[in-house]
């Protein structure tokens, strides 16, 4: 999954038949999403309309949509790639992806949905001083946001790409500003309540998808797992060592230690992520952010054992010598060639439709997740940045909606604009930063907001801005950035002294640390007169917002 | 109403809130469950994460002449005790958190129109 965003491209479709199938549901894909965003549109008219859904969606529809946030194709294709490549360690990003939820699930979901209103820093915002709270918390969102959209934007080019099969940069480049074009359409009309519908329906598709490929593979093993395995590893040529641990990860001590600063991250970064948190607002109480978090627990845990069968699949069934097209294309391309090859083969009208599907599924898959991403950029702009601290004056809801929208297509812009020269760099590293600055940067500042009372304005400020920056730094010093050939995103230059890929194991405690500094340092107590009112209304939901009513 | 009236006014009513036994029954029993089953679940996962790392010979132990490895199984443990603690946590919730909750909130709202 780290090297999704490798730009190249391998035939696909090259069957000219095949192509028309792909681009007519790839077409079907985009109408439907439209569709849905004009209907959504019709139905926006508050604030919380706009940044929320109106509050009015189920615990189980907000699940779906949570899940499809959160399952990008770097999951979908990403992930099984990996197994069919390195087997077992292949798997070992999903579970950290996994139980992360249990963090949302118990400290985070409910309180901030009872806390909050729109955006992360409302809930920080609650009991400190507006304007540097809310200006830190915008800016770790808008970079953690970005960070991510762009290794989502960038894989999308080189993605669409290889499944129609054409080699071309101008046409990466054209996917990019068509992606980006539609992700600021769903967001400047649609809102929340069309990036929601939008996301609902590429959850569905997903799991449709994946359930289909999973129950002809297994089939072909008679759902005999050990059998499936066995054939893995005897095709991998890795024998008994591709499913066990130690292809991918831990290979000296160095390695070990990185992989556990990954998983730190993994785990500890979901309940930071801000296009998460937001979701949790478009409920109406906290018993349906309960739902939606079980829900979406229920569906991303049922989609990684499924990708576990699809990752083996493929690398039972599938070509993955040094050379083959799963090979060269980082594993990318093992789940829509397995597709093709569980409905046929290559040729066969069974293969190519299922080709096409999963091609499809990848798709919607992208489209959400970026719409996702932008909205939460825009809303913290408009609703953080523009209303409580660039306007002087206190702007009407209308006018705070227009700036949002703006937001949009300035954000969207940005991201094509930076999108387009990354896609010659190796930046597949962003997804991971953008875990560890999550968890440097906004839990600490969220976890200690909701249970340690003393915690105060300059604490919060001092958390955010030092979790941000180690992280980051960090980052830029260590082996992704430079020092290390190939693999790294600037190659011929070597200025690196941190030794690991993943900076969480320094830099979540030091978010920690910073929180605790900044807390005494400042002095600052008035913070803790509205503790009481805060943990009153976050436990037991008095005065939270409730469901829009039209 | 004036806005300043309208905080105070709320202000006492979050507060009588806080000050009410049921508040503290709440907080108590919130946090006699997330902490320890928070510890359970990274100490867990940490384990597992390490082991990985640091336990190789354990891992790659094969079960019953399969093709199905000790690593296999816990990672797959992994996911049946994220499902467990979800489900068991949402059953904790709804019976011995929601009713405490409900309460406080019709508490606070009476008090808000006193």
């Amino acid at each position: 999954m780290n090297h999704l965003l490798v730009p190249l491209a391998i035939p696909l479709a090259t069957e000219p038949g095949n192509r028309t199938l792909t681009i007519s549901l790839f077409t079907a894909v985009v109408a439907v999403t439209l569709y849905i965003t004009w209907w959504a549109s019709r139905q926006n008219k508050t604030a919380a309309d706009y940044y929320a859904g109106g509050r009015s969606f189920s615990g189980a529809q907000n699940g779906l949509a949570v899940a499809g946030d959160y399952m990008s194709a770097a999951s979908f294709l990403g992930i099984s790639g990996q197994i069919a490549l390195y087997g077992y360690d292949g798997f070992l990003y999903s579970i950290g992806f996994l139980v992360a939820w249990l963090v949302a699930l118990l400290l985070v979901a409910e309180l901030l949905r009872n806390s909050g209103r729109f955006t992360m820093a409302d809930q920080l915002a609650f009991r400190m001083k507006q304007r540097p709270v809310r200006t830190a918390a915008a800016t770790s969102t808008i970079v953690v946001s970005i960070f991510y959209l762009l290794a989502q934007m960038v894989g999308a080019g080189s993605l669409v790409g290889l499944l129609l099969g054409v080699k071309s940069e101008g046409l990466k480049a054209a996917v990019i500003v068509l992606v980006g074009a539609l992700m600021i359409v769903y967001v400047t009309i649609g809102g929340m309540k069309g990036t929601t519908w939008v996301q609902i329906v590429k959850a569905v598709l997903l799991m449709a998808g994946t359930v289909v490929i999973t129950f002809l593979v297994l089939l072909k093993f008679n759902f005999n797992l050990s059998d499936l395995l066995g054939s893995a590893a005897a095709k991998s040529g890795k024998g008994e060592g591709f499913l066990q641990p130690g292809l991918l990860y831990g290979k000296d001590l160095t390695g070990q230690i990185d992989f556990l600063s990954l998983g730190l991250a993994l785990v500890l970064g979901t309940a930071g992520l801000p296009h998460i948190l937001i979701r949790f607002y478009t409920v109406p109480d906290s018993r349906s952010a309960r739902r939606s978090v079980q829900w979406a627990i229920g569906l991303i845990g049922a989609f990684y054992l499924m990708t576990l069968a699809l990752g083996f699949g493929a690398a039972a069934l599938l070509d993955t010598a040094k050379g083959s097209a799963v090979e060269t294309s980082k594993g990318n391309v093992a789940s829509p060639l397995l597709a093709e090859a569980v409905g046929g083969g290559a040729g066969s009208t069974g293969g190519a439709i299922l080709l096409a599907l999963i091609a499809a599924v990848a798709f919607a898959t992208i489209l959400a997740v970026v719409a996702g991403l932008t909205l939460t950029s825009a809303s913290s702009f408009a609703h953080d940045l523009y209303a409580n601290v660039i306007s002087k004056t206190k702007p009407t809801e209308k006018q705070e909606l227009r700036v949002a929208r703006f937001a949009a297509i300035g954000i969207g812009a940005v991201a094509i604009g930076l999108a387009i020269p990354a896609q010659k760099l190796n930046i597949a590293f962003l997804v991971a930063l953008a875990f560890a600055v999550a968890a440097s940067a906004n839990l600490p500042a969220l976890l200690f907001n909701l249970f340690w009372k003393r915690f105060n304005t300059s604490g919060a400020v001092w958390s955010i801005y030092g979790g941000l920056s180690s992280a980051v730094v960090l980052v830029v010093f260590s082996p992704v950035v430079s020092g290390n050939g190939d693999k790294s995103m600037i190659t011929g230059a070597d200025f690196h002294w941190f030794p690991l890929s993943n900076p969480g194991i320094v830099s979540i405690p030091l978010g920690f640390l910073f929180g605790v500094l900044g807390t005494y340092l400042g002095r600052d107590k008035s913070s803790e007169t509205r503790y009481s009112e805060l943990s009153v209304r976050a436990l037991t939901g008095a005065g939270a917002e409730g469901a829009a009513k039209h | 109403m004036d806005e300043e009236v309208v905080r105070e006014r709320d202000a006492r009513a979050y507060e009588a809130v806080h000050d009410a036994a049921d508040f503290k029954e709440l907080k108590r029993r919130y946090k006699n469950f997330v902490v320890p089953w928070t510890i359970a679940f990274m100490a867990w996962y940490l384990a597992y994460v390490a082991c990985n790392n640091w336990a190789r010979g354990f891992m790659d132990h094969r079960i019953g002449g399969s093709h199905i490895n000790v690593a296999l199984i816990f990672g797959l443990l992994q996911f049946v005790s994220t499902f467990a603690i979800a489900a068991l946590y949402g059953r904790f919730a709804n019976r011995k958190l929601d009713p405490l909750a409900h309460g406080l909130n019709a508490k606070y709202k009476r008090e808000r129109r006193r």
